[in-house]
């Protein structure tokens, strides 16, 4: 049994892991707060977004249309930009994204495909570089600091774009999780490039979707001017939606964790006390007999 | 027939700045400033720097707004305004954008890639159209 000394301390640990951990819940929730006002504020924009592009998209269907409607006509190399968060302790936030991209690595490269994949966010790339490590072009990390700022997805987006150019990668998948609750993180894969519609029931009104599919659009200047405009836009909005949604996800997936561990040390605490104080009055009880039986013999 | 309204909308990355149902919108489009008025035919634009009014109460204009570019969807019900950036026109810092202005000038001088040169020129466009939307409305 361990020494009354050992337990003293062991208790005086998980009192201040405790402490610890029930201030993180704390600094989470406050962000949480915030990070989850800027994801759903971001959020009609992004649906609005996507609404037009596939009145655009279905509207030009069958023309050439530019490349990153219509893709380079391959698909050979694929770009896996996965989105993470840049700290741990988030519960299983980060290992889900991970999980989630590893997987479609490891069915694409077992397809034939070459594999690039982009990380944003040090701790996806810990995760994936285990394993994947030849196929991590590159980390982007502190993205998200202090907040998601649109400058940096468009910085991001320009990025993809110039590698598109080039003709580094056919399709582009980016991977992140949609933030439900802070219980709740669902992890997304979304196809970049080419761009694909978004189903109807995805920008939240289905009534909507209906009432424009009978709708013929005028465009001024013209498709081509706008499409060309509004593509590359829209990838740095789907980016920095993406990275709204992980912000608010993380700080909800910190604080559900913080809290759990906050409750396990409460309930680790009490075991432990419970034991100390037995084994106090065991040692008090052993004495005790000692001393009577001492006296017994005398 | 009861008066219609158009349900005008101007959304930033950030968030929804403005919804409301209101009689008639001007918009700087890219190939020169529409109005919406209900029913109006659907469409699809770009939109330039420039200042959106917003109509209320007929013929009264409630509401001016500085975009600094964007895209705006119009169909019989809805105006939507996709801005890059937007702020109402009291609102703006004419110091503060006319140093700003000077700033992008240099930059645009000391870009060293076209692409620089060009975000560059961009940007001082954008100022020139805010300064312009300033005098016009003082």
């Amino acid at each position: 049994m361990a020494s009354l000394k050992e337990l003293r301390s062991r208790i005086a640990s998980v009192k201040s892991t405790q402490k610890i951990t029930s201030a993180m819940k704390m600094v989470a929730a406050a962000k949480l707060k915030r990070a989850q006002e800027q994801a759903e504020a971001s959020r009609p924009y992004a649906a609005r977004m996507a609404r037009m592009l596939g009145s655009l998209a279905s509207g030009s269907r069958g023309g050439q249309g530019p490349k990153l409607l219509s893709g380079t006509g391959k698909q050979d190399v694929h770009l896996l930009v996965v989105a993470t968060a840049d700290r741990g302790l988030c519960g299983a936030f980060n290992a889900n994204i991970a999980r989630e991209a590893r997987r479609d690595i490891e069915r694409l490269k077992a397809e034939g495909k070459t594999v690039k994949v982009l990380c944003i966010g040090r701790k996806g790339r810990d995760a994936l570089r285990r394993g994947h490590a030849d196929v991590i072009i590159d980390t982007l990390e502190d993205v998200s600091k202090p907040r998601p700022s649109f400058e940096k997805s468009d910085e991001i987006a320009q990025r993809l774009l110039a590698m598109y150019d080039e003709g580094e990668f056919d399709v582009c998948t980016l991977y992140y999780a949609q933030f439900k609750s802070a219980i709740s993180q669902i992890v997304t894969r979304q196809q970049l490039v080419p761009f694909a519609a978004p189903e109807a029931e995805a920008t939240g009104d289905e009534a909507q979707a209906v009432e424009n599919k009978g709708m013929v659009y005028d465009y001024e200047p013209d498709e081509e001017t706008i499409l060309a405009e509004l593509l590359p836009r829209n990838l740095a909005v789907q980016v920095f939606n993406a990275l709204l949604e992980n912000n608010a996800g993380e700080q909800g997936a910190r604080m559900t964790a913080m809290d759990n561990a906050t409750r396990n040390a409460g309930e680790m605490n009490k075991k432990l006390t419970l034991l100390y104080n037995r084994t106090r009055q065991a040692a008090i009880t052993k004495e005790l007999i000692e001393i009577v039986s001492a006296k017994e013999a005398m | 027939m009861a008066e219609q309204k158009v349900e005008f909308e101007l959304v930033s990355p950030e968030k929804l700045l403005l919804s409301q149902a209101v009689d008639m919108v001007v918009v700087p489009g890219g190939d020169g400033d529409f109005g919406v008025l209900p029913r109006h035919a659907p469409m699809i634009s770009t939109v330039r720097p420039g200042v959106i009014s917003v109509y209320e109460e007929r013929r009264a204009v409630s509401q001016r707004l500085f975009v600094s570019g964007g895209f705006a969807e119009v169909t019989p019900e809805r105006c939507t305004v996709l801005a890059v950036e937007a702020e109402p026109l009291e609102e703006i810092d004419r110091a503060a954008t006319e140093q700003a202005l000077k700033n992008a000038r240099e930059d645009v001088a000391d870009a060293k890639s076209e692409h620089d040169k060009a975000v560059a020129a961009k940007r001082v466009n954008v100022l020139e159209a805010k300064l312009d939307a300033l005098s016009r409305a003082n």
